[in-house]
């Protein structure tokens, strides 16, 4: 965890730093005057060699400072009001993978080949081969402007019922895996020897899917769904743009236009961890699910 | 206007900030409602801190503009600069400037504007130590080389020498040269009054910013929204009509845009390029496209020897005459840019130094003679053009790919030109000072203050601020510094005239077009305008 947690921040430190200087765009169109130039850099430890800003830089995130955005705000506090946001998002985003995804695969594995199946395989086709922002609009504008459902775009407190059909959006793509894997599993672990002990016990047909069939088939859904979660909190830039969601990728769109190194290491340092942590619970996950693996 | 000028809103904004709510009052008995409605308006989150003498780019200036009122203000309309806190500003020798204040203007917490309310403010803006990005403003005061060494070696004074408060109510300023038309500077917002409170805790300022303007900033939280109410016990006479604005921040001009569709928003002050062909059919007259002051051209790397033999000119001015202006206006922009024909803005008026067709036949496109003009200075260097600029924002890409495809089919060769784009806005600037070009880049100009100065001295003078080119002229630079020092005004700008078209003969930037400000409102509004900094006017604003 730790060599990836140093790789990852350095990278990203680099490539912040390979974009140029980043006082330049300050100013407009017109030159900084060098003298305010190069007094910002020395506020902005831009004047030392990169190596040394790297140094100060993680010397500062493990006392909790994570420095200052150009606009002169703490990236703290940035984070402060930008995570929660995303969370919440996340969350609806993954209860749909959830409950939408494994729900419709388990349906799906159970009736393979009949037309349930076909119509919700050809429907994740559909989901998966278009792109995230064309949903969007198109959800925005039918259910925002044609309709009047919803708001186009969420407000400052971004509540979870604003946040249903952002959610819904950011979630299409990988729900449409979710269930194709959960259909694959199943259908797979219908014919295996447990269940059909289960079956030859007598037990209830609703007992056997969930505690026998859908329990074992969890894994690999478990484990796309883990990885998941690191993905929708850093990749919901284009979904945040869209519905105006001020949230972290609002935050690193923002960062990685004005070269606001302090936001954009800041922010990935923390999707970073919670990549890390997510795969940790996955591994962790496995235990409980399978019985047969056990960590000593 | 987000995305669409990084042209150095820098100054632009500062000017919409204070300029825009002019001349408010007025009428108050038309319209209906009672004035206590709130508008929205669509904002962008200002990159730097709310400082007057910081904010150089649109989306602070906004702000600034409504909760500030300096001792100029530019009419929306005319541009034209009216005393706002001035009672007179008198000078006998163009050089020395006495400044009195009028009577009863207060800041929003009851405080008094005095003479030191200017003089403090702008030797904080002048002083080195507090880092403010419009600090050049006061350069031309004396003392500012002491407060604000160029070469980064220590300020050792805190205050210009320059500036002194001679009383409550009056001041004098002394400048280093002589400079006819430095009260009309005086509009920029850099040039505002502010109260002890900035000073006694900065902190608790900038979270929530006390002005002397027709509003007051109610709640501001960053990143997402500010909420600005009308000031009930405001002095001036441009009053608010409205009860007050909320500034709501888009990451992206097409969800406001959206927004306002479905009657979520108010005000979208940047229409996108994308949802220009609706627009009509979307908002019918609720849209307005008025000329603002920006000019877009294409800037040209003075100090790469292919770009700077003695026959370079006839091949920027045969690329010039290659490029169709007005199919490239019509179709990509829809009208919202005009092609130029002369290297200032139309909103500065006949008067101001405006003249249509300056340009002359190398503005015009003329593809037989482009070719024959661009062999004759000896052909394109290393056989191609790139023109590079930055990708991030303001749809550069499709008009840089017109242009190029404009002159590819005028000289007949496929890879005569090719857009070259930089990634991010900063690193295509920081490429620009590093004199890293090696082709056309594009250059946009928002002005500072309606004057056609402001066009010509800081982007041609040799070694100026926005120089970007560094392209350097005596005749011209003769001419501006005579310009400067006369006093009649007509005669000064006939002046600045002679030496745009130095400009001209040089063709020292290829000037492309006019930039239009944009804005489409929903049906609750009426009154919506415009300024010449393409800021709505939202003082005169009518709700209901």
């Amino acid at each position: 965890m730790i060599p990836v947690f140093i790789g990852a921040t350095l990278l990203i430190f680099l490539m912040v730093n390979v974009m140029g200087d980043p006082i330049a765009g300050l100013c407009g169109d017109k030159q900084c005057d060098p003298a305010t130039a190069a007094q910002l850099k020395k506020e902005f430890g831009l004047d030392k060699p990169v190596w040394q800003q790297y140094l100060t830089y993680m010397g500062n995130v493990f006392t909790g400072d994570f420095g200052t955005a150009f606009n002169g705000q703490k990236v703290t506090d940035l984070m402060s009001t930008a995570f929660p946001v995303t969370i919440r998002l996340t969350i609806v985003a993954i209860l749909f993978e959830i409950v939408i995804g494994i729900s419709l695969g388990v349906v799906t594995g159970l009736k393979r080949g009949r037309p349930v199946d076909t119509t919700v395989l050809l429907l994740t086709l559909v989901v998966i081969s278009v792109p995230t922002f064309v949903t969007g609009l198109l959800l925005q504008l039918l259910l925002g402007v044609e309709w009047g459902w919803i708001k186009p775009s969420v407000s400052t407190e971004a509540t979870f019922g604003e946040l249903i059909v952002p959610g819904l959006v950011l979630a299409s793509v990988s729900l449409a895996y979710v269930t194709r894997l959960t259909r694959t599993s199943i259908a797979e672990n219908r014919r295996s020897d447990y269940v059909r002990t289960a079956v030859a016990k007598g037990l209830p047909r609703r007992r056997v899917i969930i505690r026998h069939l859908l329990r074992n088939s969890l894994i690999p859904v478990v484990t796309f769904i883990g990885t998941d979660i690191g993905a929708l909190m850093g990749g919901a830039i284009v979904t945040e743009r869209i519905f105006n969601i001020h949230g972290v990728g609002f935050q690193l769109y923002q960062g990685i236009l004005r070269q606001n190194t302090q936001t954009v290491v800041g922010f990935v340092t923390v999707l970073v961890l919670v990549f890390l942590v997510a795969n940790l619970l996955v591994d962790l996950l496995y235990a409980v699910l399978d019985p047969r693996i056990r960590y000593a | 206007m987000r995305g669409a000028t990084h042209a150095k809103w820098a100054a632009g904004a500062a000017a919409v900030a204070l300029a825009v709510t002019g001349c408010g009052g007025g009428g108050s008995d038309s319209g209906g409602g009672d004035g206590s409605a709130v508008l929205s308006s669509s904002w962008g989150d200002p990159q730097n801190p709310l400082e007057p003498a910081n904010t150089n780019e649109v989306q602070g200036g906004k702000v600034l503009d409504m909760i500030f009122r300096g001792l100029k203000r530019y009419n929306p309309k005319t541009g034209a600069a009216e005393d706002m806190l001035a009672d007179k500003i008198d000078t006998s020798d163009s050089q020395n400037f006495t400044v009195t204040i009028k009577d009863g203007w207060t800041f929003s917490n009851g405080e008094a504007v005095t003479a030191k309310s200017f003089v403090d403010a702008w030797n904080y803006g002048a002083s080195l130590k507090n880092n403010q990005k419009n600090a050049y403003f006061f350069q031309y005061i004396e003392g500012y080389d002491k407060t604000h060494p160029d070469d980064g070696s220590k300020q050792t004074a805190d205050t210009l020498s320059g500036l002194k408060a001679t009383g409550d109510k009056t001041f004098t300023v002394k400048l280093t040269q002589k400079f006819s038309t430095f009260p009309d500077t005086l509009g920029y917002p850099a040039f505002a009054p502010l109260p002890k409170a900035f000073y006694d805790n900065h902190a608790a300022w900038v979270k929530k910013p006390i002005g002397n303007g027709p509003y007051t900033v109610k709640s501001y939280t960053k990143g997402s929204q500010m909420s600005l109410r009308t000031r009930a016990d405001y002095p001036g006479t441009d009053k608010a009509e409205n009860g007050g604005v909320d500034l709501k921040v888009y990451t992206d001009n097409n969800t406001a845009y959206t927004d306002l569709m479905a009657g979520n928003l108010d005000l979208v002050d940047d229409v996108p390029a994308a949802q220009l062909k609706n627009v009509k059919s979307d908002l019918g007259d609720r849209y307005l496209n008025t000329p603002a002051g920006i000019i877009q051209t294409l800037a040209f790397p003075f100090y790469d020897k292919d770009w700077n033999k003695s026959d370079s000119d006839k091949v920027r001015k045969g690329l010039s005459m290659a490029i169709n202006r007005k199919q490239i206006t019509d179709t990509i922009f829809q009208k919202t840019r005009t092609p130029a024909t002369d290297w200032t803005s139309p909103v500065l008026g006949k008067e101001g130094g405006f003249q249509d067709g300056l340009c002359g036949d190398g503005c015009d496109y003329d593809p037989t003679e482009a070719k024959k003009l661009i062999q004759e200075g000896g052909g394109l260097p290393n056989g191609q053009v790139k023109i590079s600029y930055n990708a991030d924002t303001g749809s550069h890409k499709e008009w840089v790919d017109a242009v190029c495809n404009s002159i590819n089919n005028a000289l007949g060769n496929d890879k005569a030109c090719v857009g070259n784009p930089v990634g991010t806005f900063a690193d295509f600037r920081s490429q620009i000072t590093q004199k890293k070009m090696s082709g056309p880049f594009r250059a946009g100009w928002q002005m500072d203050y309606p004057l056609i100065q402001n066009f010509l001295q800081p982007l041609y003078y040799t070694n100026a601020s926005s120089n970007d080119g560094k392209w350097s002229n005596k005749d011209f630079d003769k001419l501006v510094n005579q310009a400067n020092t006369e006093t009649d005004t007509a005669k000064a700008i006939s002046l600045f005239q002679d030496a745009e078209k130095v400009v001209r003969d040089n063709m020292a930037a290829i000037p492309l077009w006019y930039q239009n400000g944009s804005a489409g409102w929903s049906d609750r509004l009426s009154n919506v305008a415009l300024n010449p900094f393409s800021v709505p006017v939202y003082n005169e604003i009518k709700v209901g």
